[in-house]
């Protein structure tokens, strides 16, 4: 194993203008006025990524995640540290940044595969390739001002995918394009990482780094508050940075009013029969009375969301102290398998998570019957 | 997709792989090897640049033409004609000297806001910044390349050999041009980004620069001897526009000494009198100044590209 990506220590500082003074005679008059104030976007990063992996960066907008990217890319350089790469790069970041609108999109995918750092010659060999993933084939000697963004984007995402990078960095660019296209784009990541490429992933969505991250980052304030297995990383952004009060003590790892304590079943065990009902209690310790929304979510082993259901409208209340909530299942309809389970407590709307439990139980479901796949289907087929 | 590489040979490949380092300060050397890496970039961007300028004009590459073309005709009509300085040939003597500082101009020019118009591209895309103003300088080029052409078309038609001697000194002497060009649109495209009218004053110093310059007048004929009698001879030499202007005259215009074309047929002084060997020494002793000045504008410009993401 190669450390392919390694970040040391990586600070950067922006200047921030309050006044900006950019012409000549503004300088003059006001040499000292115009004051600007350091801004500090990283501080003190540091990582390792091994060749093959794949690590999700997680961050709410503001936390220095597209700066910690753009450094990595070498759009930005670091105020201090360093950050040593092996191999190429190949970086999704603004798709379709440098392209010339005025020419086609045959002489864009040259300049932008340059852009990249790869050669005229072995653009030539992939050429066909990348007009093929595109799906653009009839526009190509169309300039690119008469593309739809779509068209643009996915241009754009088959040049930096069908180069073959060591590294392939993305930045929120997967949520573009149909849903197609965008399976299909899901589809090369996996077939890059059994390749035994390195893949940064810059995501909002949880279930995006759930189900192709090896391993998760979390930046708060610039700040990394967790470089660990991506379920333990979850956890703490989702309490951490989506809590009701956004604290500046970033080493609290969770809201300090409610805690998920643990969750346990009558008999003491996860197992379950498919179709047999089921009921688990989740323990909460809250510091004040709170009254709030409760979400169960259901994942399979790939990081599969399987389903997600909340207390339908029926707040729960939360009294100081220790609170048990109970779940209950009546009718097992997953077949077998084993899922993992998460807890959460919200607050009334929906939109702030209060408390998280990320797989805080393992269900270990059994099934006799003939069906195959996920959930058990009462599907009756007869001949009319 | 349908040869999938394993991955063995995708960890090969790693371990032959050149390690790259981002830090702070990107060292000199590092400069140079990561512009020489992008080479082809830079060719893109050079060919890029002139297609989107003509793209969709009738003419295309001939407008490239129609400008210079029209300010030789006005120098001539205005100096030659009404004026009657009397020189013979004046047309080659004017364009030979004119197409070294439309090098130097259009270069300047058009790289000193290359960064701030092309902010998208800075603050997306990972290059080597230096890439943009160099572009800038290589349409120029071209262009030069195409008056080039253009002039030696001129000299065949009016039977005016070259100076095959000093012709072998131009490689050089070209070299020293585009170094200088680069250089100052390096350093200027870096320093619009912090003083947005580094633009309107850089237009109103390359009016004054072009007369400073012995394009339009002849240096011997009109300047040498009250400079020389003030002792500014080697205040003028200073500009470096002067000797390159002065190599490609005494090239392609050839005559030190002509005769006037006005009655009386006086003896015109309008090149310096050195030698070929002269010419080259002083050439390459220039070449040298230029090799130093463009890695100092490399590292002013290392300087100053830290802080554009916050500027533009």
């Amino acid at each position: 194993m190669t450390v392919v990506v390694d970040v040391a220590d990586v600070s950067k500082n922006f200047k921030i203008h309050y006044e900006r003074h950019q012409s000549l005679k503004e300088r003059l008059l006001h040499p000292k006025t115009g004051s600007t104030e350091d801004f500090s976007a990283l501080k003190n990063i540091s990582f390792q990524m091994q060749e093959g992996e794949t690590v999700g960066i997680l961050g709410h907008n503001g936390s220095g995640k597209s700066t910690l990217l753009k450094c990595i890319c070498g759009v930005l350089q670091p105020t201090s540290g360093e950050i040593r790469l092996r191999g190429s790069l190949a970086a999704l970041l603004e798709l379709g940044a440098g392209f010339q609108l005025e020419l086609s999109g045959r002489d864009n995918v040259y300049i932008y595969g340059a852009m990249l750092g790869f050669t005229r010659k072995r653009i030539d060999q992939i050429f066909d390739d990348i007009v093929e993933f595109s799906e653009i084939q009839h526009f190509i000697d169309t300039p690119v001002k008469f593309y739809s963004s779509g068209m643009y984007v996915r241009l754009a995402f088959a040049v930096a995918v069908n180069v073959n990078p060591d590294i392939l960095v993305i930045d929120e660019v997967l949520a573009v394009g149909d849903e197609r296209f965008q399976a299909k784009c899901i589809d090369r990541i996996r077939y890059f990482q059994e390749e035994g490429r390195a893949i940064l992933l810059v995501t909002h969505s949880a279930d995006q780094v759930r189900a192709l991250a090896s391993r998760a980052i979390v930046l708060e304030s610039g700040l990394m508050i967790a470089n660990g297995p991506v379920g333990e990383s979850l956890r703490i952004f989702r309490e951490h940075l989506l809590g009701d009060t956004p604290s500046n003590e970033v080493n609290e790892h969770h809201s300090a009013e409610v805690h998920i304590d643990s969750i346990t079943t009558p008999t003491g065990s996860f197992d379950v029969q498919s179709g047999a009902s089921m009921h688990f209690d989740v323990h909460i310790t809250s510091a004040t009375a709170y009254s709030g929304n409760f979400v169960l979510e259901i994942f399979t082993r790939d990081g599969v969301l399987v389903s997600r259901s909340d207390a339908q409208g029926a707040p729960i209340n939360l009294m100081p102290g220790a609170n048990t909530i109970g779940i209950d299942l009546p009718n097992m309809p997953l077949l077998d398998g084993v899922f993992d389970v998460n807890v959460g407590v919200l607050d009334p709307r929906g939109s702030n998570v209060k408390a998280w439990g990320e797989k805080v139980a393992t269900l270990q479901v059994t099934y006799g019957g003939r069906q195959s796949g996920l959930v058990e289907l009462d599907a009756t087929i007869r001949q009319n | 997709m349908e040869h999938p590489t394993s991955p063995a040979a995708v960890h090969e490949g790693l371990m032959h792989a050149p390690v790259r380092v981002m830090s702070a300060r990107v060292k000199l050397g590092t400069r140079l090897v990561n512009l020489w890496g992008r080479r082809e970039l830079l060719r893109n961007l050079v060919i890029s640049d002139i297609r989107i300028k003509y793209k969709g004009s009738a003419l295309g590459l001939l407008w490239s033409m129609l400008a210079p073309a029209f300010t030789l005709g006005i120098y001539y009509l205005v100096f030659s004609v009404f004026l009657k300085n009397g020189y013979p040939n004046y047309v080659i003597f004017l364009f030979s000297g004119l197409i070294v500082w439309n090098l130097f101009q259009n270069a300047v020019n058009s790289a000193t806001g290359v960064i701030v118009d092309r902010a998208g591209l800075v603050k997306k895309v990972s290059f080597p910044r230096e890439i943009l103003p160099l572009a800038s300088v290589g349409s120029a080029v071209i262009y030069f390349l195409i008056q080039l052409g253009v002039l030696a078309l001129f000299l065949l038609v009016f039977h005016h050999a070259p100076d095959w001697k000093m012709l072998a000194i131009l490689p050089i002497t070209f070299a020293t041009l585009y170094l200088f060009a680069s250089s100052v649109a390096i350093v200027m495209s870096a320093i619009t980004v912090y003083l947005r009218d580094m633009k309107h004053l850089m237009e109103v110093l390359l009016q004054l620069w072009f007369w400073m310059s012995p394009v339009v007048y002849s240096y011997s004929n009109s300047l040498a001897p009250q400079i020389h009698r003030h002792g500014l001879t080697l205040l003028y030499f200073a500009n470096p526009m002067t000797l390159l202007v002065l190599t490609f005259q005494r090239t392609f215009y050839v005559s030190t000494d002509v005769h006037s074309l006005l009655s009386g047929h006086a003896l015109i002084h309008m090149l310096p009198k050195w030698s070929a060997g002269s010419f080259l020494y002083l050439n390459v002793a220039m070449l040298g100044v230029m090799c130093i000045l463009f890695l100092v504008s490399l590292m002013i410009f290392g300087r100053l590209e830290g802080n554009f993401e916050s500027e533009l």
